[in-house]
């Protein structure tokens, strides 16, 4: 099925590339990435992280105390950039409050809090004050806390699929706007360090003790990062265009992907039958690529069958981490900027691209072959999306 | 929100809890026609899983495949075609006390399984995986309206792609420090498929509408059967159920703290 074009009349995002677009923009101009030594845990752990200095002294709105975290610090932050907070407050005058749905997704929301609630009761015996609102304990802390700091009204759910959360929110906005229950949305995505994560993933022995490279052969596991960011999106506007998206599931193994790529292929080639695209129009994507050795050899296999060779694919962790719930969103963010710019980002960390690699995937940034770009998102427990933007409406 | 109401049809029920563990005496008891009957069942054992899996998976992955299975077979459909929408508030609160816990011990001893177990959107990966299922599952959460705002999504889902939808939600118990924390009690697992199209086996037809207002008139569940469920954080599901199960009017649930779900349920 044909999805809705949807323009993207806003977009904002802070990774520890910096706070807002531009600064993602320079960074990936000049090649200067965000990953640091791991200095978050208290037991030592070899890795590297896309870390957000100053999340620590970072606050909330004060109406919004009771739901103090790292995780709606950086949503606030977030949507301090780029004048978001000023796009939404037009919005919500041209559509109303309760018109603009709210979708965000995240892998692990504010478990941080919980984490630190567990801390406090071991030593003490008991929760702090500030500790003690129980949405702060569950996923959709970070959808009440955006819903609430837009003040709007309307449809609000915080998607949680693992890494695929915060690119699955732009389908679900499609959805919900071509059904009529929302003229507008605010997607996003926000995931910020903890304990739980960086531990689970070096029990599965997926993090790399030094910064990530994805596509290369001497790759050794990926490196995690946190980001936040938001998007405007209506059914009309100046662009650029979210054209289609594809998703699917694996159904092979809760944190392996499909052997053949089977869920990766359906949601790329998903993405361009809704979008009205055919794999030549594609100049550019932003690959999962997380730097693991399973995820980068069976997408590079993907695409490499399904798109030609002029395409420009490669993946953006080598600069930020993989941010998990909140990579989607970001990623989808970077994309937005290469049809900005007219530029691809090429790679960071990676010198000697796998065998699995075809021509498509690039170590150097280029010019923007044609104005439409995929970003691809795959997720713990076989969860694929693949988001087509473009600079135009139509191709 | 938006005045005009969609018309989807509800083809298979599944409903699983200690004291109503199937939609045959969950609806009978619902309905008034009968008392519940004594004692309570231990945890679904899903027929799907094979016995060692069934053993293995965690309550929230076995609540969730019971109720799955149960509606799709209700609606004698195959579910390896069927997109999803799983709800749940809380996750697997079981894993979530053990990774918090852990972490405080020894945090390089952190279980791979029980990690990648931990994450929102198991359950739907390991039904998937049980069904073959390459069509793509979202896994929403919204606090206490989780139900209702779950419910709508696969709502919408159907109004939008013109296809069915399979619709699960379920929340387990909190256990240890979490408990202190959050409030959740007893396994409470519902499923629904639901078609855009009335068929053959078609059950309820369901008229909906969201409203963006303060939900103050919410229907509420009737008075004997609230203890049936209580403490679940989902057991705002009731007064829905009790509608399929042959209670007359329409129900109005809170899909968001200013976000009203209206239903008209034939």
């Amino acid at each position: 099925m044909r999805a809705l074009p949807l323009a993207v009349s806003a977009v904002t995002v802070t990774s520890a590339l910096g706070a807002g677009v531009a600064a993602h923009a320079a960074a990936l101009r000049e090649r200067r990435g965000g990953l640091r030594r791991n200095d978050f845990t208290a037991t030592p752990l070899e890795t590297w992280i896309g870390r957000i200095a100053e999340l620590e002294s970072a606050s909330v709105p004060d109406s919004l105390a009771r739901l103090d975290c790292r995780n709606n610090r950086l949503a606030w932050m977030a949507l301090r950039q780029d004048g978001f907070l000023d796009a939404v407050a037009a919005a919500r005058a041209r559509h109303g409050s309760g018109r603009i749905a709210v979708l965000v997704g995240t892998s692990t929301a504010s478990i941080g809090a919980t984490e630190e609630a567990y801390r406090a009761i071991a030593a003490t015996g008991a929760v702090p004050p500030s500790l003690r609102e129980p949405v702060l304990h569950v996923a959709h802390s970070l959808g009440r806390f955006v819903q609430d700091a837009l003040q709007l009204d309307g449809v609000c759910t915080t998607v949680a699929t693992a890494c695929s959360s915060s690119a699955k929110v732009f389908a679900q906005a499609e959805r919900y706007i071509r059904a009529g229950c929302a003229d507008a949305a605010i997607v996003g995505g926000v995931d910020t360090l903890c304990g739980s994560v960086l531990f689970g993933f070096n029990s599965l022995e997926l993090v790399s003790p030094e910064p990530c490279r994805p596509f290369d052969v001497a790759r050794n596991g990926i490196s995690i990062g946190e980001a936040g960011g938001f998007a405007l999106l209506e059914r009309d506007g100046r662009g650029p265009w979210m054209l289609g998206y594809g998703e699917s599931s694996d159904a092979h193994h809760m944190s392996s992907p499909h052997p053949e790529g089977l869920g990766a292929r359906l949601a790329l080639r998903d993405a361009l039958a809704s979008s009205g695209l055919e794999a030549i129009d594609i100049g550019y994507i932003n690959l999962h690529g997380t730097a693991s050795t399973r995820n980068d050899e069976v997408e590079a296999a993907a695409v490499s069958e399904i798109f030609p060779a002029s395409l420009h694919a490669g993946s953006t962790k080598g600069w930020t981490g993989h941010a998990l719930g909140a990579a989607g969103f970001l990623e989808a963010a970077i994309s937005l900027e290469a049809l900005r710019s007219g530029r691809t980002p090429g790679m960071l960390n990676t010198t000697s691209l796998d065998a699995a690699c075809g021509p498509q995937i690039r170590l150097d940034p280029a010019p923007l072959p044609r104005p439409f770009v995929l970003s691809s998102s795959f997720g713990f427990g076989g969860s694929n999306c693949v988001l087509a933007f473009g600079s135009e409406r139509r191709p | 929100m938006n005045a005009a109401s969609t018309c989807v049809f509800v083809d298979g029920v599944a409903f699983w809890s200690p004291r109503l563990p199937g939609w045959d005496v969950a609806s009978a008891v619902l309905a008034g026609a009968i008392a519940a009957p004594p004692g309570e069942a231990h945890r679904p054992a899903p027929a799907l899983l094979p016995a060692a899996e069934r053993r293995r998976a965690p309550d929230t992955v076995a609540l969730a495949i019971e109720v799955a299975s149960r509606a799709c077979a209700a609606a004698a459909l195959a579910p390896g075609e069927l997109a999803s929408v799983f709800a749940t508030t809380h996750g697997d609160l079981a894993i979530t006390d053990y990774l918090c816990a852990i972490l405080l011990d020894s945090p390089l001893h952190t279980s791979p399984t029980r990690f990648h177990n931990s994450v929102h959107n198991a359950a739907a990966g390991y039904w998937c995986i049980a069904t073959g299922c390459h069509a793509p599952y979202t896994t929403v959460s919204a606090a206490e309206h989780s139900f209702a705002a779950g419910l709508l999504e696969a709502l919408v889902q159907v109004a939008s792609q013109r296809r069915p939808a399979l619709f699960v939600a379920y929340d387990t118990a909190a256990s240890g420090p979490l408990s202190t924390l959050v409030s959740s009690s007893g396994l409470l697992g519902v499923g629904l498929v639901l078609s855009p199209e009335r068929g053959l086996g078609t059950v309820a037809e369901v008229r909906w509408s969201a409203e963006s207002r303060d939900p103050a008139r919410i229907t509420e569940a009737l008075p004997q059967n609230v203890p049936l469920v209580a403490g679940n954080a989902i057991a705002a599901c009731l007064p829905f159920f009790e509608a399929l199960a042959g209670r007359p009017g329409p129900v109005t649930l809170a899909a968001g703290p200013r976000l009203a779900l209206q239903l008209v349920i034939q």
